[in-house]
């Protein structure tokens, strides 16, 4: 690992220069400022039950649909497509070097981009002058659950990107794999077929696999190691693959 | 301390490569003391590109042993990724960054030590002739530009071998110029192997010359051993006028192998141009000279022509295909 931290800079830098990486923040923003500004809207009309912090976060699959595919889908994809892949492997580094070097990067880059949403928060605390609407709760699990869960979709973005040397290709891979997690998971556990009694194991891998669910915990306040277990493990397994599907197209090119 | 014999720099034994259902690189031997300049050449297709991404550690090869002074490539990759500087073919380069920066990262990349790599840098893009593009940007680069970018990172961490695949392509003759004096300027402290289809090239900065075609070595040698291996034959061109007739009985006494290969027609002061061949590879000019005048005959010329490696390649190549040719058939017989 002792070029981790060169292939990481490296990359922050060339994420810093990409035209995708300005697409996404600006895409993030502007759509979390127009949510926030609706919620408070809401508020201003009629006290609510729940705080406005877990309606932000209840929207959080949506910019993840667009910001992990912006921010991964060339990382590796492109290094294939120029060809650069084969300068960098025959360094002394390995593979999972560049592969974690890269997944770094992004995972920084994703939670940078959420973090800068605190600026949100740090405004309504300034002008709201209402307690109540700031409970913390809330924006510590939600942003934890951001934090957590961003480790497997950069993870998965990172994946799809080894797959091809198309950076399109890859980035409507990556948006396939997200949707199947996120909102397929939903779907799944709403599905009848699967309250047969043959299927009940089936059943229960779909309940633990339940990204909403998992995110309705943290907001409560309910971190569950199953579920950090979840998320660690996933992201472990994807970079797993990537790092094989690399070296498996090196093998057969 | 007892005399070690000197270890070689690439040492390859029976390397083959088979992609699916097709041998690229067919039982490849040699070996490559230290210090020399290597040049590679072979068609498209021949298994050039392929044998050096072995020799790098990027593509594993089917069967046979590689090692780079004294490592293999299969089992130590590691040491051998330090002790090489490889430019691949097409020279990939990324698009966004600063030619200062590219540097930069890849002699962190290849452990240069941090303190030593910005005066490296500055060597290097001093030695390719980069210094007034350091700071542009590498995809806004000229081709020529860029080639030279590929050099100066292969050259950046002083590895004891350098790797190139056609660094020459796409250079301008100045620039040709630049990178033959660069690479000849390695010669003795590296030991580089270059591949390129410019031939002279090859000929003016290489010690030892591997052809190569259809994944097999096909002739090895200087390429002065080469000429008189692969041809096998001198010749000569006169222009002379005069009587002609006794001349291939004269010829014979001088060399029985020499003869006429063509004459060409009289220009208007009767002077015609005589190619002359001989299997001798001894220098027997004067003696045509002098046979020639005691006959009298009125000579205004007399050269021996150098066949170009440019022969030696084609001749080399075609050897090799009539090879393949025959084989199928030999082994059809019953």
């Amino acid at each position: 690992m002792k070029h981790f931290l060169t292939i990481l800079s490296h990359e922050v830098r060339m994420l810093l220069v990409s035209t995708n990486t300005y697409i996404a923040a600006v895409a993030f923003l502007s759509l979390m400022g127009f949510i926030f500004t609706g919620i408070l809207e809401d508020y201003s009309k009629a006290v609510q039950d729940v705080s406005p912090a877990s309606v932000f976060f209840q929207l959080y699959w949506l910019p993840v649909f667009f910001m992990v595919p912006l921010l991964t889908s060339k990382c590796l994809a492109e290094e294939r497509r120029l060809g650069t892949i084969e300068t960098l492997l025959t360094t002394p580094v390995t593979t999972a070097e560049v592969v974690l070097g890269k997944y770094a990067a992004a995972y920084l880059l994703y939670i940078a981009f959420w973090g800068s949403t605190s600026g949100l928060f740090y405004i309504l605390k300034r002008f709201a002058g209402d307690a109540r609407l700031i409970d913390p709760g809330p924006i510590v699990g939600g942003y934890l659950f951001v934090a957590v869960s961003g480790l497997l979709f950069i993870a998965i973005g990172v994946f799809a990107s080894s797959l091809s040397r198309n950076q399109s290709v890859a980035g409507i891979l990556s948006l396939t794999f997200l949707v199947g997690i996120i909102l397929g998971s939903r779907y799944l556990g709403q599905a009848s077929w699967l309250d047969r009694e043959a299927l009940s194991p089936l059943k229960d891998a779909v309940e633990y696999a339940q990204v909403n669910q998992h995110f309705q915990d943290f907001t409560r306040g309910v971190v569950d190691t199953r579920e950090l277990l979840f998320y660690v493990s996933g992201t472990v397994l994807a970079l797993i693959f990537s790092v094989l599907a690399v070296e498996a197209k090196l093998l057969h090119s | 301390m007892s005399a070690i014999p000197p270890q070689p720099a690439i040492e390859v034994n029976h390397l083959v490569k088979a992609y699916a259902g097709v041998t690229a690189v067919n039982d490849i031997s040699f070996t490559v003391p230290k210090g020399q300049i290597i040049g590679f050449l072979g068609p498209n297709g021949a298994g050039k590109s392929t044998t050096m991404r072995i020799l790098t550690g990027y593509l594993p090869a089917t069967s046979g042993q590689v090692s780079i002074c004294g490592y293999q490539v299969a089992s130590e990759p590691d040491a051998v990724k330090r002790r090489i500087g490889y430019m691949p073919e097409n020279n990939p380069l990324p698009e966004e960054m600063r030619v200062s920066e590219y540097l930069y990262f890849r002699g962190r990349l290849k452990e240069v030590a941090r303190g030593k790599l910005g005066s490296r840098i500055d060597e290097v893009l001093e030695l390719c002739d980069l210094k007034r593009v350091r700071h542009k940007i590498i995809g806004k680069l000229s081709k020529g530009f860029r080639q030279r970018v590929g050099i100066a990172e292969s050259v950046l961490a002083e590895p004891p071998v350098i790797i190139m695949d056609e660094p020459t392509i796409g250079l301008d003759p100045h620039q040709i110029l630049i990178v033959r004096d660069l690479i000849a300027s390695l010669r003795g402290r590296m030991t580089v192997l270059i591949s390129s289809h410019i031939l002279p090239e090859i000929e003016m900065t290489c010690d030892r010359v591997l052809i190569i075609n259809q994944g097999r070595i096909v002739a090895e040698g200087t390429p002065a051993n080469l000429r008189k291996e692969v041809l096998g034959q001198s010749a000569y061109e006169i222009e002379a006028a005069g009587p002609m007739g006794s001349l291939p009985f004269l010829l014979g006494t001088i060399d029985p192998g020499l003869s006429v290969a063509s004459e060409g027609v009289a220009d208007e002061q009767g002077f015609r141009t005589i190619k002359l061949k001989t299997l001798n590879s001894e220098d027997v000019g004067e003696a045509i000279l002098r046979a020639c005048q005691s006959e009298g005959m009125r000579i205004r010329a007399l050269s021996r022509a150098h066949p170009t490696l440019e022969d030696v390649f084609l001749a080399a190549t075609r050897r090799s295909w009539d090879a393949v040719a025959e084989n199928p058939k030999s082994q059809a017989r019953p």
